[in-house]
């Protein structure tokens, strides 16, 4: 089992990276009760605005020096991006069945791909992404921490520190609790619900930029592909974790990625599983958990918070 | 508020997204057909077809396969190779999906002017595709398929050699050659003894690693753990975790660069400094860049021998640079070349043996007249043996070399 801490710390970057997409998700899911199957090219979207900037500016100006500018470029695109899908895609399908909306997702997912594929220079393939180089960092004997895993794990419990403050004590972050509770009443009530549903959006835009630059870090490369896997992961973690629930989100997601890591090392070692064990039957057990999960807490591990579902 | 009802919606998406998630296939299909067709009176048109992966994470090996037999038919007609015969292509997008494969074949199949076909890429969508053309009677040469299976059939490692579609031939040696000649270099070149196997669960991958492995173990040498990963997924660092801790002194990867680039990157940051050798499909500049940690020292098999040291080989560069392409012809550049080359001789044959004209049952004649030709290709001899096989078993090793691929042992295969 000596690896056993290797393996908690691996899949706890990666959950946070699941997790920060999965705000995306349940915010707007917690607002307007819709999956927004967009969500993961949001994400592709923001990693591209981001390698602009780093693109745009001087090679010779240090990663950790331009990591702000490039994440509040990502930022700008991704939020950008989700606003406009919201007022374009969105919002005159309100009212509709919920079909047509979800139908609406899929459709702008592919959309964005294909955009992104045809227009932005080079990206028929992968584009690679400034990575901090050198070792990682020794904890103890058995512990590493990549350098460009730090970035993912400072900054997922930084953005869901402010987020959970913005949502309970800001006068914004109750309208939000307002209108997730009831819409028509919040309305009545002066809360310009529009204005909160944009919101919604934008603040899972501005997490997936953060998660956008934390994969390119991780990964050195960024492609038009990637919102999809991660998307449908981090959609995952949003379910396991209760959706509609900020808190859940992150939970979710960290347990999905520990799930994912410690099926990957420790399936093949229990007798007679050899077979059913390593990185190509990871999905299968987390998706097992998930099940599990359901059945025994269908409203997901803290619950779809009905009365306060931001 | 309306729980249930949000949770059968939920339940509805969920299935939506798994269903997702085998239905990535939606997408564009390129019909351009070059319209330079028949005007010219008396002058027949033949289609080559091409079906490769035009999109996606494989295009820059597709985009070479589509530019270079493009050459090959434009080549034909400057030299009015087979007289009274113009030749075009018809490059269709596979997207390296099976089932869109298929579809592809069934459109070239339904195309009367269509006499052969060079693709695909993958060994995966060559399967979708063998039945369909075998059906028709049209010819398909692979530049890229490494898969025995397609050629020999599914009982060949067990020395049942068993031809399953007439119309399949190959420019590209097999994984049974390109599989072992890696694990006689890991043994005995380069001194390795504790391997570990790495797959993507894909034809062309898993089959390579199976051989792999056999052969490794044949020459003494030990392997001290395997694993799968997924196609398209980034983070393998589980994968590299069990990789340090096994104690391998090497890795042997089946599957292709975009992984084969994050798995050696994943290792090398894991604590692992060790060679991760694959076959052709990390034959690629897309490998070195997809990797942010040096990967030097990595390694990968291709078949034939660098095309840029063949003398056969410079007149293609040379064409292909002036013809002005946008893509480079990458990894399958020259043996897709020499494929679309196959078909136009076979079609010439044809010709010559009905009188100088196009005989009614074209495409039987040209099936036939494939297994007898042979020529000096761009990458050496071209024949096919009573499997359809290239009977040229040249293979190179290459490494990373200060960030790029340099040859460093090319050799005929010996048993």
């Amino acid at each position: 089992m000596h690896e056993l801490p290797q393996t908690l710390v691996s899949g706890l970057a990666l959950g946070a990276l699941y997790g920060l997409i999965a705000i995306g998700y349940t915010m707007v899911y917690g607002i307007v009760q819709l999956i927004n199957f967009a969500h993961g090219e949001i994400v592709m979207i923001g990693g591209f605005g981001a390698l602009t900037i780093r693109l745009w500016l001087p090679g010779s100006v240090p990663l950790g020096a331009a990591l702000p500018l490039m994440l509040l470029g990502g930022a700008l695109t991704s939020v950008a991006v989700a606003t406009a899908a919201e007022r374009f895609a969105y919002r005159p399908l309100r009212g509709a069945p919920r079909l047509a909306p979800l139908i609406t997702a899929i459709g702008l997912s592919i959309a964005l791909q294909q955009i992104v594929w045809a227009f932005y220079p080079d990206a028929k393939k992968s584009r690679s992404f400034p990575q901090f180089g050198g070792d990682a960092f020794e904890i103890t004997g058995n512990i590493h921490i990549q350098r460009d895993d730090l970035f993912v794990l400072i900054a997922a419990p930084l953005c869901m520190l402010a987020l959970g403050f913005f949502v309970a004590k800001s006068r914004t972050g109750r309208a939000m609790q307002a209108t997730a509770q009831d819409p028509d009443t919040a309305r009545l009530m002066g809360v310009n619900t529009d204005r909160i549903i944009v919101l919604a959006f934008a603040i899972g835009g501005a997490f997936a930029a953060v998660a956008a630059v934390a994969q390119g870090l991780r990964a050195g490369q960024i492609n038009f592909e990637m919102g999809f896997i991660l998307g449908l992961k981090a959609f995952t973690a949003a379910v396991l974790g209760g959706i509609g629930n900020i808190y859940g989100a992150m939970l979710g997601g960290v347990v999905l990625g520990i799930a994912e890591t410690a099926s990957t090392t420790y399936i093949q070692d229990i007798p007679g599983m050899q077979q059913l064990g390593g990185g190509g039957w990871k999905d299968v057990w987390a998706f097992v958990l998930l099940i599990v999960v359901l059945l025994v807490r269908p409203q997901g591990l803290l619950g779809e918070r009905v009365a306060d579902r931001a | 508020m309306h729980l249930v009802k949000h949770r059968s919606f939920l339940l509805l998406t969920t299935a939506l997204a798994t269903g997702a998630l085998t239905l990535t296939a939606c997408g564009s299909r390129d019909d351009g057909k070059d319209s330079n067709d028949n005007g010219g009176g008396s002058k027949t048109t033949v289609v080559i077809g091409v079906d490769a992966p035009l999109t996606g994470s494989l295009s820059a090996l597709g985009q070479g396969i589509k530019n270079s037999v493009d050459l090959a038919a434009k080549t034909a007609n400057k030299n009015n190779e087979v007289k009274g015969v113009t030749f075009t292509t018809g490059p269709l997008d596979d997207q390296a999906v099976p089932g869109t494969g298929q579809q592809n074949a069934t459109k070239l199949v339904a195309d009367k002017n269509v006499l052969g076909v060079v693709g695909p890429l993958n060994s995966g969508v060559a399967q979708s595709m063998q039945g369909v053309f075998a059906k028709a009677g049209l010819t398909e040469v692979s530049p890229a398929n490494t898969n025995p299976a397609l050629s020999q059939g599914d009982n060949w490692a067990k020395g049942e050699k068993n031809r399953p579609f007439k119309t399949y031939f190959r420019t590209a040696t097999t994984d049974v050659i390109q599989g072992r000649f890696a694990a006689q270099y890991y043994h005995n070149d380069a001194k390795k003894q504790k391997v570990f196997v790495v797959d993507d669960k894909q034809t062309y991958g898993a089959g390579l690693a199976t051989i792999f492995t056999q052969e490794f173990k044949r020459l003494g040498g030990e392997v001290v753990g395997t694993d799968h990963l997924t196609v398209k997924e980034t983070d393998f660092s589980g994968i590299a975790n069990k990789i340090k801790n096994s104690g391998a002194d090497s890795v042997y990867f089946g599957g292709q660069f975009p992984e084969g680039g994050l798995l050696s990157d994943q290792v090398k940051k894991a604590g692992a400094h060790i060679p991760l050798m694959g076959g052709d499909g990390i034959y690629d500049p897309g490998f070195i860049s997809a990797s942010g940690e040096s990967n030097d020292g990595d390694l990968g098999t291709s078949v034939g021998y660098p095309v840029e040291q063949l003398p056969s080989a410079q007149t293609f560069v040379k064409n292909y640079q002036a013809a002005g392409y946008k893509d480079p012809y990458a990894a399958y550049g020259g043996y897709s070349y020499d494929a679309a080359w196959a078909i136009i001789q076979a079609v010439k044959k044809a010709v010559e043996d009905n009188n100088g004209k196009l005989p009614s049952n074209a495409r039987a004649a040209v099936v036939d007249a494939m297994s007898k030709i042979s020529f000096d290709g761009v990458t050496g001899k071209v024949s096919f043996d009573q499997y359809g096989d290239t009977t040229n078993k040249q293979l190179t090793v290459y490494q990373v070399v200060g960030g790029v691929w340099k040859s460093v042992k090319s050799a005929t295969f010996q048993d």
